[in-house]
C-alpha cells in the first residue's frame, strides 16, 4: 500500500492519492508514515524534474497535491512530528527591485526535496535583509535569483554589502533566473551561474561536499 | 476599380499594406532626403522580413523600451508622470540615435496618472510598490479569475471582463460588480439603469472620465515624438501587440501556479476558454493595426518556452490557439513579429511550420544558430545579442558579437541584428556598436 501511495503520489494520480490517504487513515495506519511516504514521493517528482521528464506543471500540480494530502492528514497528528535531518542551512531571495518568485520558488522546493533546510526570504528583498539572513542563519550557501536587467546591479550591491559585513569569505553564492548567466555572475562577483533549479542543488550539494 | 479587400489574397493584402507603409497618409516628411532615408528603411524590414536580401542587415536596438528614461539622466519615475521630461527623454535617444533603423516613441511607458487614478493593482511601478530608483514595471502575479469562473468567461468573456476581471485588478472599478449585463437592455426599459445609481458605480464611471482625460495628455505627449521621428524617417516598426491565448489564461487571468493547475485539473475548459479568447486577441490587434502604417503586430511570448512545460505540454496547450491567432495576421497581410522570451531551443522543429516568408521569430536566448538552420527557410529571425553582453560588455565585445551573428544568420538575407531582451540602462556606445557592425559587415553584395 505504502509502495503504490508513493508511486501514485509520483505520477500524479490526484484522485488515487487522495482516496488512498484516507483509506489509510480509516484502517488507523500511523499518519506520520503517510507524510513520510508523501516525502518520498515528492523526491521522485523532484527527480523526474532534474532528468527532464517533469516540468513546471508538473511540480506545481505536485505541491497541490502534498498540500491536499497534508491537510487530510494533519487532523490525526498527535504530539510533534517528525523533523527529518538535513543536509544543511541555504538562504535564497529575489533581489531588491525585483517581485519575480516563480524560479525562487522552484529552486526552494528542488533544494527542499534533496535535503536541504531553506530559508526563503521572498521577492524584492533589502541587501541589509540578505545580510541579516546571513548572519543569523550561519547559512554558508546563498542563492540569489532576479528575472529583469536591474537584478544585475542589485546582486552586485548585495555581494558587495556581504563584503563589507565581513562574511562574504564564509559564503559560496550562485546566482539564476531570466537574464543570468556567466558574464552577470562575474559582473556580480558571485561564485557561480545556474541555469536551473537542478544546478542549485548540484552547486549546493557540490559545496556542502556531499554527493 | 479596386477589388474589395475581403476577395484579395494574403500575399495581396500584404503588398497593400507594404505600399501603405511605404507611403504613409497624412505624413509630411521634414526633408526629401528624410522621405528617401524612410523608404530605404521600411524597404530593408519588408525585405528582410519575407526572406529576402536588403541592402544591408536591419537593426533593432534592445533600447527601444525604457532606456531613453535612464539614457537622458531622469528615471520612469518621473517620466511617468512628467512629460515634459518624458518628451526631452525620448527626443534626446532620437537625435543621439538618429543613424539607427528603428525608433520607438515612448509608448511602453505607462502614464502613472490614470493608473493612480483607477488604482490599478496588476502591477507595480516606481514609487508605487516598487523603489523610485527601479527602471521597470513589474506585473504582480496572482489569481484574478478563479478555478470555478472559467464557465463564466467561456459563456462571455466581455461580461466576465466588465464585471469580475476589472472590478479585481482595478480598486476604483470595484463597484462594477453590481452592474447588470448590457444584454439585460432590452425592450422597454424600467428599472435597468437602478444599479447607475449605486454611489460605487457612479465613483467607478468618474474614475474612468478622468482616467480618460489623463490619458488624453500622455498620448499628446506621445504622438508629438512619434511624429517627429516618422517626420524625420524613422518607420514605426510594430503597431499592435497581441498575445498567445495560453498567455492570457496564465498571465492575465489565472497566474501561472492557477494556470498550470488547470492543465491537470481543468485541461478541456481551460482548451475551450483558449479557443474563446482567438477571435478576441485577433480583433483586438487588427483595429490597432487599422489606424497605423506599419503592418506588424508584436507577439511577446511568455508561458510556452522551454523551462516553462514540455514539448508534448507545448503541443497540446500552447501552440494550437497561438498559431490560429498568428494565422489570422497572416492571412490579413500582417507581419507578427514572434518574440520568444527565454529558449525555445525545444521548439525549433515545431514553430517553423508557417507559410515560408510570412513570420519573424525574434529570439532571445535561445539557440540562433540552430534556429537559422532549422526555421530559417521559412522564417525571418531577429536577435540575440545576449542581454547581458549589452549591458556589461564592451563595445568590441559587443560588435565581434553581432559579426558572427550577422555571418551565420544573415547568410541569404531573412536577418534582423536585434538584443535579446530590451535594456533599461548600460552603456550606448554599446548600442553604437550594434548599428557599426550592422554597417561594416552586414552589407548584402
Amino acid at each position: 500500500m505504502s509502495g503504490d501511495f508513493v508511486n501514485l503520489l509520483a505520477d500524479l494520480k490526484e484522485e488515487e492519492v487522495l482516496k488512498l490517504t484516507k483509506q489509510r487513515l480509516d484502517s488507523k495506519e500511523d499518519p506520520l508514515k503517510i507524510l513520510e511516504d508523501a516525502r518520498k514521493g515528492m523526491e521522485i517528482v523532484g527527480k523526474r524534474f532534474a532528468g527532464g521528464e517533469y516540468f513546471l506543471p508538473e511540480l506545481v500540480f505536485s505541491g497541490e497535491l502534498l498540500a491536499q494530502v497534508t491537510n487530510i492528514v494533519k487532523p490525526h497528528l498527535t504530539g510533534a512530528g517528525i523533523q527529518q535531518k538535513k543536509i544543511g542551512k541555504v538562504v535564497i531571495g529575489t533581489v531588491a527591485g525585483d517581485i519575480h518568485d516563480i524560479g525562487l520558488n522552484i529552486v526552494d522546493f528542488m533544494l527542499d526535496v534533496n535535503g536541504f533546510e531553506v530559508t526563503n526570504l521572498g521577492v524584492d528583498v533589502p541587501i541589509e535583509k540578505f545580510v541579516k539572513a546571513m548572519q543569523e542563519t550561519k547559512a554558508p550557501v546563498l542563492g540569489l535569483s532576479g528575472f529583469l536587467t536591474p537584478a544585475f546591479d542589485a546582486m552586485k550591491e548585495t555581494v558587495e554589502a556581504l563584503e563589507k559585513a565581513g562574511l562574504r569569505k564564509n559564503i559560496k553564492i550562485m546566482i539564476g533566473g531570466g537574464q543570468m548567466d556567466d558574464e552577470v555572475c562575474k559582473y556580480a562577483k558571485a561564485d557561480a551561474f545556474g541555469k536551473d533549479a537542478m544546478a542549485a542543488v548540484t552547486l549546493t550539494k557540490q559545496w556542502y561536499g556531499v554527493k | 476599380m479596386a477589388r474589395p479587400w475581403a476577395e484579395l489574397s494574403p500575399e495581396e493584402k500584404r503588398e497593400e499594406r507594404f505600399k501603405r507603409w511605404l507611403s504613409p497618409p497624412g505624413v509630411t516628411f521634414a526633408s526629401p532626403q528624410a522621405e528617401k532615408v524612410y523608404k530605404e528603411r521600411v524597404t530593408r524590414f519588408i525585405k528582410a522580413f519575407t526572406l529576402q536580401k536588403p541592402d544591408r542587415v536591419p537593426v533593432i536596438l534592445p533600447s527601444m523600451g525604457l532606456y531613453a528614461a535612464r539614457y537622458a539622466g531622469t528615471n520612469l519615475a518621473t517620466v511617468m508622470y512628467d512629460y515634459d521630461e518624458l518628451k526631452r527623454a525620448w527626443r534626446k535617444v532620437l537625435h543621439d540615435f538618429a543613424d539607427a533603423d528603428s525608433y520607438v516613441p515612448p509608448v511602453l511607458v505607462p502614464p502613472g496618472p490614470p493608473l493612480e487614478t483607477m488604482d490599478y493593482k496588476l502591477y507595480k511601478w516606481p514609487g508605487h510598490g516598487l523603489s523610485t530608483s527601479t527602471l521597470s514595471y513589474q506585473a504582480v502575479e496572482g489569481e484574478y479569475m478563479k478555478p470555478d469562473e472559467y464557465d463564466a468567461l467561456i459563456r462571455d468573456p466581455s461580461d466576465f471582463w466588465l464585471r469580475t476581471y476589472m472590478p479585481r485588478v482595478f480598486g476604483a472599478l470595484k463597484g462594477f460588480t453590481n452592474l447588470p449585463a448590457w444584454t439585460a437592455f432590452q425592450e422597454i426599459v424600467t428599472a435597468d439603469f437602478l444599479s447607475f445609481a449605486n454611489p460605487e458605480v457612479q465613483a467607478g464611471l468618474q474614475a474612468l472620465m478622468k482616467a480618460g482625460m489623463e490619458t488624453l495628455k500622455w498620448i499628446m505627449a506621445v504622438g508629438e515624438v512619434a511624429a517627429e521621428a516618422t517626420a524625420m524617417g524613422f518607420p514605426g516598426v510594430m503597431s499592435a501587440l497581441a498575445k498567445a491565448p495560453f498567455d492570457t489564461i496564465g498571465d492575465t487571468l489565472r497566474g501561472t501556479q492557477g494556470v498550470m493547475m488547470d492543465m491537470f485539473q481543468r485541461p478541456q475548459k481551460l482548451h475551450e476558454a483558449m479557443e474563446r479568447i482567438v477571435p478576441i486577441a485577433i480583433n483586438n490587434a487588427l483595429s490597432s493595426v487599422a489606424t497605423a502604417a506599419a503592418p506588424i503586430v508584436m507577439m511577446p511570448l511568455h508561458k510556452g518556452a522551454d523551462t516553462f512545460m514540455s514539448v508534448k505540454q507545448y503541443e497540446t496547450f500552447y501552440w494550437p490557439t497561438f498559431k490560429k491567432v498568428v494565422m489570422a495576421f497572416v492571412n490579413e497581410g500582417i507581419v507578427p513579429i514572434l518574440f520568444a522570451e527565454g529558449s525555445y531551443n525545444k521548439r525549433l522543429d515545431i514553430i517553423g511550420d508557417f507559410p515560408k516568408g510570412s513570420v519573424a521569430w525574434y529570439f532571445d536566448q535561445t539557440d540562433i544558430f540552430e534556429a537559422k538552420k532549422k526555421i530559417g527557410d521559412r522564417c525571418c529571425i531577429m536577435g540575440n545579442v545576449p542581454t547581458s553582453l549589452v549591458m556589461t560588455g564592451t563595445p568590441q565585445q559587443v560588435k565581434e558579437h553581432c559579426r558572427k551573428l550577422i555571418e551565420v544568420c544573415g547568410k541569404g538575407g531573412g536577418y534582423v541584428l536585434a538584443g535579446g531582451a530590451t535594456v533599461d540602462e548600460g552603456n550606448p556606445e554599446n548600442m553604437r556598436a550594434m548599428i557599426a557592425a550592422a554597417k561594416e559587415y552586414g552589407v548584402y553584395k
